[in-house]
């Protein structure tokens, strides 16, 4: 068996009283589309948060790519190849798409100490930009601020900015959050296409996303995995169905946004 | 184009002025113009990390007033013969700009380094206290410092020495402060559109998206930090050479906000935002203080309708959109 990517071992976080994360683990195959899915509040945020390094974790350990990174600050572990998507879309409104894109291409083509050679015309920069845009299929919105855009193509956006810094791994937290079905249904194929090229972590709560693009899928409840497997074997899960989707079918999508409102 | 047009306007104003100062008769303008000028460079340093940095320091005269001390004390020494440091080596003072200024920039850089490295630890509300601590101990560190004149301060007794240049000459001191101004202005709009400034943008608007992209961000606020302050403690190096007087009022923190209204009234972000800022308020100053000591009355009403009207300040209604404002990119 080759080395998972990524590699997530017992990870326990306590906010207070609540056990957002309690002895997490999971690991990614090399060119693995793994989803985590769960109702609101079974800790996949938390999850994510210590994945990127903005949350420390009260124990266990992250390991990437062979090296354990579970001390490592955010901005380290984009530099060894781990890109984000934010659940909330985070970008730089007053800078256009592809100033966005420069950015991000920016914070791996070196460091940034020079003072002298005007960025927006550094071909070193803008011609990755303009291809991480075209493969998000937003090549003609480049010259338009990233603010004026519409949330699906800030969320397209999102991902080419990821894609930008050529990563090893991909986390994205909800691609889809708030999307209208066209632009659901965009989305999901451009996550189709990078599927196998890129490692992909993905959170998600549109099911029908979910068993249409993952190889594997870890399900959490109340901070813990109470199941990982292949769509197939989740779908057929006793536990998965009790715990998390009552004893209705899954892969229904009115039946998961149920399943929202009932989790605590 | 109106940016170009105020522009042009406003060196051949600034190249003219003595000339003009001349012969209206009015000679101080010449002093006041210079002190304008000196205040647009402590402004232009400060905008670097307030406005395109995001960082509100509330202690920027600490890196202006150590820039002046530095000129004021290695003067004494090189005036009354008694070296700075006896061991290991024997250093004396100097009147020389062209050691004076630089490790007075030096000096304000370092203690820029210094101060970041510890402040820029925290963000927000506690950057601006520690900011403002920060200056206030450097404050009261000159205030006890009684070899060098303590809370009288200490006077100097001839301006910086320049090559064929005569300091001690208004105009020419006015020239050369003008020259300097122009310079750092030319190197901020390379460093603004380099990719620093494009980092520092960046971080500015999203730290967050930086940090999770791989930027390091607090290096690069640091950096920025240090470069403010050595600019800071340039324009300090020029305002103890027009005053020929330094004083623990240079590092008060009604200095601080004085820089900091000089970037806010004139525009933050924005490259000539700073020299607008300096101009209108240090003319204000001069012209209602005639009028009436209590000119802050009238200041302060204004500057609150240029924060609600003029977002970006003075500049911001001679350019609509700036393209270095965001370090933007087509």
């Amino acid at each position: 068996m080759t080395e998972p990517i990524l590699d997530v071992r017992g990870l326990d976080k306590t906010f207070g009283a609540v056990r957002a994360c309690d002895g997490v683990t999971l690991a990614l195959d090399p060119g693995e589309l793994h989803a985590v899915i769960g109702p609101n509040g079974a800790g996949k945020t938390t999850l994510i948060g210590q994945l990127v390094g903005e949350i420390t974790p009260d124990a266990g350990t992250v390991r990437f790519r062979g090296q354990d990174i579970t001390g490592l600050p955010a901005h380290a572990r984009a530099a060894r190849g781990l890109a984000r998507s934010f659940q909330i879309t985070s970008l730089f409104p007053r800078l256009t798409a592809l100033g966005n894109v420069a950015l991000a291409v920016q914070a791996h083509a070196g460091h940034s100490f020079r003072f002298w050679r005007p960025a927006a015309r550094e071909a070193a920069l803008i011609d990755p930009a303009r291809t991480a845009l075209a493969q998000v299929g937003l090549a003609d919105r480049a010259g338009t601020r990233a603010g004026a855009l519409a949330h699906g193509e800030q969320r397209q956006l999102e991902i080419a900015m990821a894609l930008a810094t050529e990563p090893r791994l991909l986390l994205l937290d909800e691609p889809t959050a708030g999307m209208g079905i066209e632009e659901s249904a965009r989305m999901i194929a451009l996550l189709a296409g990078l599927k196998g090229r890129v490692a992909i972590l993905l959170v998600e709560h549109d099911m029908d996303a979910v068993f249409a693009l993952a190889d594997r899928i870890t399900v959490m409840v109340y901070g813990r995995v109470i199941a990982t497997g292949t769509p197939r074997e989740i779908r057929a899960d006793a536990q998965v169905r009790r715990a998390y989707l009552g004893d209705e079918e899954i892969g229904d999508e009115e039946e998961i946004r149920g399943a929202d409102e009932v989790a605590p | 184009m109106a940016r170009r047009a105020v522009l042009l306007g406003a060196l051949a104003l600034g190249l003219a002025l003595p000339a003009l100062a001349a012969l209206t008769g009015l000679d101080y303008g010449v002093g006041v113009a210079t002190r304008i000028l000196i205040f647009a460079l402590a402004g232009l340093s400060l905008n670097l990390i307030l406005g395109y940095g995001g960082m509100v320091s509330f202690g920027h005269a600490a890196f202006f007033g150590t820039g002046a001390y530095v000129v004021a004390i290695l003067s004494q020494h090189a005036s009354l013969g008694e070296p700075l440091v006896t061991w290991p080596i024997e250093i004396g003072g100097t009147e020389s700009a062209l050691i004076a200024w630089p490790l007075a920039m030096a000096v304000a850089g370092l203690l820029a380094l210094a101060i970041g490295a510890i402040s820029l630890r925290t963000g927000g509300l506690y950057f601006i206290m520690i900011t403002l601590a920060f200056a206030q101990m450097l404050y009261f560190f000159f205030v006890s410092l009684e070899a060098y004149g303590g809370d009288d301060g200490l006077s100097i007794w001839a301006r910086s020495t320049a090559g064929p240049l005569d300091l001690s000459d208004d105009v020419q001191f006015y020239y050369l402060v003008l020259a300097l101004l122009l310079i750092v202005l030319a190197l901020k709009a390379r460093l603004v559109a380099s990719r620093f400034g494009a980092t520092l943008a960046g971080i500015r608007d999203n730290e967050r998206r930086m940090a999770a992209l791989g930027f390091p961000t607090y290096r690069y606020k640091l950096a920025a930090f240090a470069i403010s302050g050595a600019l800071a403690g340039l324009a300090g190096a020029l305002i103890a050479n027009q005053t020929e007087f330094v004083s623990p009022s240079f590092l008060d923190w009604q200095r601080s906000g004085e820089i900091l209204v000089v970037v806010i009234l004139g525009g933050m972000g924005t490259l000539y935002g700073p020299v607008a800022g300096a101009v209108a308020y240090l003319l204000l100053e001069e012209v209602l203080s005639q009028w009436t000591q209590h000119w802050m009355v009238v200041m302060g009403p204004l500057l609150v309708l240029v924060v609600i009207f003029a977002r970006r300040g003075l500049w911001g209604l001679v350019e609509r959109e700036s393209p270095d404002g965001g370090g933007s990119r087509d």
